[in-house]
């Protein structure tokens, strides 16, 4: 089911702000890539243009390719609809549907596209999503009660269960460790190891201890100074980035020495 | 030595924090307001000062004693705190009055006819006493039903444009307008839907229908603007997780946004209803008065309670007691309306706010 991403000449605006510049990369699939760098440099922003998220604000725009299994993504009759249904996404924040209760919640991305579905399959389906996340045992008794009643790091990993529901190809997380403490953060991190079996996992990440010991590839991305683009600056296997990487912005940044 | 080290100097010249001066006890206040309020009432027993006057004595007598005796025994500050109290205090219970003497008032002129006969009669042959306002009872039901259906489809769905999909001029000419409704004197509301009905019906034309489209026209821009409110709540977060599950934006409006608001669209929409519900001027253009049960808003004049109340005050006959009494009973019912719906204004918001079940 995993699939590779291949980014080309990707270009992302706000209005006429350029945010993102020139970012050209290709995303292996069944790995987990991770991307790090500085407050503002259009980590996220990128992300969110792979699954086609970034043009839901207002007069947010992208140009270049971004082309996955030979299917662009931004082609003029690519359904940004279609497109989130194959790359799933997680926030940063949780946001479970406060109107729905656990199950239902899982259930959502079927459930709301109004697929016809027996009930036994839906459970199923809920069963298998929810031990995929790591959530049944600790929710298997109260499956109907409000999503909104879990601890923050349940509410995380019900979102995960959420969107892998779905059965995407791809799956994007923007942070989804940064509200959590250290357990809950490794509980998904375990998860993440077992989830890039079956998908091709990106993930933005504040944290270089977290993408090193969840990546296999990561990326830097860094700005020249506030009002510039961000750019990719360095991407590479995980190992080399941590240890010998190519840049020396790179190297500041993974050392502390930065600015 | 470059550590700063506590002098008994520096202790001293800092504030103390004990003022040495015991606080006044917590029944002080009371005690002296009490006090007063027995002066005041043997003074209005001996002299014929009268109520309003002595509730001021006892007001700004109490709050100079009060203040001045703190500033005394504790300090200015305690005074100052003190004193502004009892200005929001008094400015609370000064808005309080209109309120409860128009309860009181009510209550006490519209009890008088508050029997079965009132829910059960009509006006048909009534001359003197007996009589009802079942006519008017049934027609304000009508003639509302009617305006929500109308309006509540058409605001919500504005309000869901405004917040959802408006972009640009036309999501401020739409804002601009409803506000500019909001502002339209009920009357001129009413003399538009009659001059409409005119245009087809020919003049002097009198239906519930058009009233229905009158307070309409009044109840449209509520509607939008509560709800409106209501919708921009809607954490922006909800939707990005619908859109990253793939669900089309119409669908996530109907199945996340609209249910997670619902609570608020509920306490909106029903609060529209009590504004508009004891509208008097557009019915009195548009709808006009009888005195027999008519619950065919497409044909003639129907009943209304305001306009029941207001005929039965201004027509109320010889002698003229008893027309007065239907219309304060009328009045009671409008407000007792209005009152139970707000009452399910509020059952909505807690019934259907969403829960966290911890």
């Amino acid at each position: 089911m995993a699939k590779r991403i291949d980014v080309s000449d990707l270009n992302i605006y706000y209005g006429n702000f350029r945010a993102v510049q020139d970012v050209n990369v290709s995303i292996e699939p069944r790995t987990i890539t991770a991307l790090i760098g500085p407050s503002g440099c259009g980590k996220s922003t990128f992300l969110r243009s792979l699954n086609r998220m970034h043009e839901v604000i207002p007069r947010a725009r992208v140009e270049g390719k971004v082309v996955m299994d030979g299917q662009d993504l931004y082609a003029a009759d690519s359904d940004p609809v279609q497109v989130r249904r194959q790359i799933g996404m997680v926030f940063q924040r949780p946001n479970p549907f406060p109107t729905m209760s656990i199950s239902d919640n899982v259930a959502a991305g079927v459930r709301l596209n109004s697929k016809r579905m027996k009930k036994s399959d839906l459970d199923d389906l809920v069963e298998r999503s929810l031990r995929g996340a790591n959530l049944w045992d600790e929710v298997k008794d109260r499956l109907g009660r409000p999503g909104a009643g879990l601890s923050g790091g349940q509410q995380q990993r019900l979102c995960i269960a959420r969107a892998i529901a779905v059965e995407p190809d791809v799956l994007l997380m923007d942070e989804p460790c940064s509200a959590l403490d250290p357990i809950s953060t490794l509980a998904i991190e375990d998860l993440m190891n077992e989830l890039k079996e079956r998908f091709t996992i990106v993930i933005v990440t504040h944290n270089m201890q977290q993408a090193a010991r969840v990546s296999e590839y990561t990326g830097f991305f860094n700005l020249n100074g506030v009002g510039q683009p961000g750019r990719l600056i360095e991407f590479n296997p995980t190992e080399k980035i941590f240890s010998n990487p190519e840049q020396k912005a790179t190297e500041d940044y993974i050392s502390g020495r930065f600015g | 030595m470059s550590t700063p080290t506590r002098t008994p100097e520096a202790a001293a010249a800092s504030a103390p924090l004990r003022t040495g001066r015991r606080p006044l006890p917590r029944w002080f206040t009371a005690a002296v307001f009490g006090a007063l309020t027995v002066i005041a009432v043997v003074l209005g027993r001996v002299t014929d000062l009268d109520v309003v006057a002595l509730v001021l004595l006892v007001a700004v007598v109490g709050t100079i004693v009060v203040v001045s005796v703190t500033r005394a025994v504790e300090d200015g500050r305690k005074a100052t705190d003190q004193f502004v109290t009892f200005l929001v205090y008094g400015a609370f219970l000064l808005a309080m009055v209109p309120l409860v003497s128009l309860v009181s008032t009510v209550l006490s002129k519209g009890l008088a006819r508050l029997d079965g006969e009132f829910f059960n009669s009509s006006m048909v042959g009534i001359v003197g006493p007996g009589g009802g306002a079942y006519h008017a009872i049934i027609g304000t039901l009508i003639i509302t039903a009617i305006t929500a259906l109308l309006s509540v489809p058409i605001g919500l769905m504005t309000a869901i444009y405004l917040v959802e999909y408006g972009r640009g001029r036309l999501k401020q000419a739409i804002t601009f307008f409803v506000d500019v409704m909001t502002g339209i004197p009920s009357i001129v509301a009413g003399l538009f839907a009659y001059a409409l009905f005119v245009i087809f019906f020919g003049p002097g034309v009198r239906m519930g229908f058009a009233g229905a489209i009158a307070l309409s026209v009044l109840m449209i821009p509520v509607v939008v603007r509560s709800s409106e409110e209501v919708l921009k709540l809607v954490p922006n977060e909800l939707r990005e997780a619908s859109y990253a599950l793939g669900v089309p934006k119409w669908r996530t409006i109907v199945k996340v946004v609209v249910p997670t608001a619902i609570a608020g669209l509920g306490t909106a929409v029903t609060l529209a209803i009590a504004r508009v519900i004891g509208e008097t001027a557009p019915l009195l253009v548009t709808v006009g008065i009888t005195n027999a049960t008519n619950t065919d808003p497409f044909n003639g004049r129907m009943a209304t309670l305001p306009v029941y109340a207001y005929y039965q005050l201004t027509q109320p006959g010889v002698p003229p007691q008893y027309g007065i009494d239907r219309a304060w009973t009328a009045a009671l019912i409008l407000i007792v309306i209005v009152l139970v719906l707000n009452l399910i204004a509020r059952l909505i918001s807690r019934f259907f706010a969403p829960k966290t079940g911890r």
